[in-house]
């Protein structure tokens, strides 16, 4: 990026961006909580505070509900409940923020997944009078399902529990208790009253006893710089770039984004599934050439031979290639109202490959509320989380969702309604 | 260890060029919409980028209200001129003429709703299927629940309630016959991302979003441009002012902002003190609490 020197555009120059997820319920002051970011770092605008005002007066509300704020829809503003995802953005001088907000009502696990799927961080409320529910078992369960690399516990209304050192120290232990049964790399707690702006961006004065850093302070700051997978090189190609110009006339560039691992220029590689080699002579965008590209950089790259590569293919380093295979278990939330078929054969999307699979076998399906496995019960439907066994009919290049998220993640295609029905994260 | 660091820009240039070569491999015949606005530059900008050496495997298309700013007509076809691009144009004109749809009338008449069948029409005269918008996710409410692969039903409209569960980064863009997509390569941009890109990249943009004299008027306490084709009441009086736009739309119902902004450095700085949104300019987002939803659903932008 070219050197530019104005002040306020350069505090916006070197900012990360980090997304979140929040899950909650109706009442545990999730919009709250997000109304209060918002206004706090100055991302609700006067005329939205305005629109949002007088929709409250119109329906007799005494005080501004923040709530309006996030209902995007007509009917979730009528039935006052979010049904979709909603994307909400801010900025601080730090970083900018894209928050994936979503219904936390056992109907919307769907939309939980959804929203986390492409999150570095969990926010999982928790209301301080009524301490770990089991809808903050699903809720943790779900960022552990979808590895979201950091959790953040708010136990929220401090207020309502006279800031109670005890009370928060009881609903920490109640969530290491179960979470630890689960694989969730890094916890915080903070004690917060979104009502009233304790420890979310100012730290409260009411709870001296708390020596940790706010809500906003560990958004700022939490260390994301390594949430991709910068081990394993890993290239799905997205499109192949032929100019077929007299400028550029033998010019072949394969586009993607990196997936893993780093790629530059001299790197001996290989090509899947054909296992041809070559160096990479170029990695470039726009005609730069870029010293190494990394996750999850968009770039272009060009090969020292000419091999046929096509869309689909991937591009590894030559000495570490991804599993190779048809038969693949996977844990699959499944998303449409229509239950999943045993048996049945589907479309199947990973990275830049579109195969056909069958579902052969439900090893088990999960309950959400106490994470038990059930083995006996095969029937799959809205909402529910199971893991199962897939052959592909043709082989993909994949990795485990532990260890990268883009190449061990599918989604599942009905081929009837083309409707997206089930996510997978392989195992 | 080693940091690989990625800052916001380059994030969100990297996810744009990744949806436009998806676009690009899934659809058979897709069409980037092309206003002459900051977002739609940015989006073919970002095109070029993504398949560079090769030309833009798709032209672009302008629906033309007939009500723009002259700026912007002039602005569109230099760029055409030094890129070699392809802009495809249809002119609400030529639907108003052919009966399909009747000019509003009145005071805030505008011809923003008219768009929607020129588009639908040229989506299905030219066998579009897939259109690519600048539309954001931080600009309205009911664009706050938009996927980044929208689909629409053979009449072009979008079912709010039954959309595509969008994971990760696998779009799914299978459809029917008939059926098309809608696609948002800067879904998760804010204005404030789009101005900072103009400015690092040394992207031009027409003169209008910079400061010049302009003829005004102030209706409702918004400031709208005079135009031979714009009614005014009688109490409204006209005024040379420094203005600039915020947003480029329709003369009709794009307001002007009272600016001395010059550079984009000004403007930076103008939009990081602004406390109203960039649409709280627009008199057409004003009709109704859903009126974006509204239109969206019967196949706006």
């Amino acid at each position: 990026m070219s050197e530019k020197t104005v002040d306020t555009t350069n505090t916006y120059l070197d900012m990360e961006l980090l997304r979140f997820t929040t899950a909650g319920s109706v009442d545990d002051g999730k919009s709250t909580l997000i109304g209060r970011l918002l206004f706090d770092s100055k991302a609700i605008f006067e005329d939205q505070m305005e629109a949002i005002e007088l929709a409250s007066k119109r329906k007799g509300e005494e005080h501004v509900n923040l709530a309006l704020l996030t209902d995007g829809l007509r009917s979730e503003r009528e039935q006052g409940i979010t049904i979709d995802v909603a994307y909400r953005y801010f900025a601080t001088p730090k970083r900018k923020f894209i928050i994936a907000d979503t219904p936390g009502h056992i109907q919307y696990t769907r939309n939980m997944v959804t929203g986390a799927s492409t999150a570095n961080v969990a926010l999982i409320l928790v209301d301080a009078r009524n301490g770990v529910l089991e809808q903050t078992i699903r809720h943790a369960f779900i960022a552990s399902l979808l590895q979201i690399p950091h959790v953040i516990v708010c136990i929220n209304k401090m207020d309502l529990m006279e800031y109670s050192e005890a009370r928060y120290e009881e609903i920490r232990e109640a969530f290491m208790a179960f979470s630890s049964k689960l694989n969730i790399k890094d916890v915080r707690f903070v004690p917060i009253s979104a009502l009233k702006g304790d420890n979310v961006v100012t730290r409260s004065e009411k709870m001296d006893w708390y020596e940790g850093p706010t809500l906003m302070y560990l958004l700022e700051s939490i260390h994301i710089g390594s949430d991709y997978n910068h081990t394993d090189g890993r290239f799905p190609v997205q499109y192949v770039i032929r100019p077929q110009s007299d400028e550029f006339h033998d010019f072949r560039g394969y586009g993607g984004r990196v997936a893993g691992g780093v790629f530059k220029a001299g790197e001996k590689v290989k090509v899947l599934p054909s296992g041809f080699t070559s160096k990479i002579k170029t990695v470039e965008l726009f005609g730069k050439q870029i010293e190494e590209a990394f996750a999850p950089q968009s770039v272009t790259i060009t090969l020292e031979d000419d091999i046929d590569i096509s869309r689909g293919d991937m591009i590894v380093p030559e000495n570490n290639s991804p599993e190779i295979g048809q038969d693949i278990d996977i844990m699959l939330c499944w998303l449409n109202e229509k239950p999943m078929n045993l048996g049945g054969k589907y479309m199947l999307k990973h990275t830049t490959n579109d195969v056909r699979c069958m579902i052969k076998e439900v090893v088990y399906k999960i309950d959400i509320n106490t994470l038990d496995h059930n083995e006996s019960d095969k029937a799959i439907g809205l909402n529910e989380i199971a893991r199962v066994r897939l052959r592909t009919t043709k082989p993909l290049f994949f990795d485990s969702y532990r260890d990268n998220r883009i190449t061990g993640s599918v989604t599942i295609i009905d081929e009837g309604t083309n409707n997206t029905v089930g996510a997978g994260m392989i195992v | 260890m080693k940091k690989y660091y990625t800052n916001h820009l380059r994030e969100l240039e990297a996810e744009s060029i990744y949806v436009m070569r998806e676009v690009a491999a899934q659809f058979e015949k897709p069409v980037l919409l092309f206003s002459g606005g900051k977002d739609s530059i940015v989006m073919f900008y970002l095109a070029r980028k993504a398949f560079y050496p090769a030309k833009v495997p798709f032209p672009l298309m302008h629906i033309d209200t007939g009500h723009n700013f002259p700026e912007t007509i002039e602005y569109r076809d230099n760029l055409m001129d030094e890129t070699g691009a392809n802009c495809i144009v249809r002119y609400v004109q030529d639907t108003i003429n052919s009966g399909k749809v009747s000019e509003e009338t009145g005071i805030n008449a505008s011809r923003n709703m008219l768009q929607t069948t020129t588009l639908l029409d040229a989506i299905e005269e030219l066998k579009f299927d897939c259109a690519m918008g600048g539309g954001r996710r931080d600009e309205e409410k009911a664009r706050a629940k938009e996927r980044f692969f929208s689909h629409r039903d053979e009449f072009g409209q979008w079912d709010p309630k039954n959309q595509r569960p969008e994971l990760w980064n696998i779009f799914n863009g299978k459809k029917k016959m008939g059926e098309h997509f809608r696609v948002f390569p800067l879904s998760n941009w804010t204005e404030m991302d789009v101005w900072q890109y103009i400015y690092h990249e040394d992207i031009p943009i027409p003169n209008l979003y910079f400061t010049h004299k302009r003829e005004v008027f102030n209706r409702d306490g918004m400031w709208l441009a005079t135009a031979p084709f714009m009614e005014m009441k009688e109490n409204e009086k006209v005024e040379v002012r420094d203005v600039r736009c915020r947003t480029i739309g329709d003369i009709t119902c794009t307001g002007v902002t009272l600016s001395k902004a010059n550079s984009l450095e000004d403007i930076i700085q103008e939009v990081a003190a602004t406390r109203v949104t960039e649409r709280g300019g627009r008199y057409d987002d004003k009709r109704s609490e859903s009126a974006m939803e509204d239109r969206k659903k019967e196949g706006y932008f």
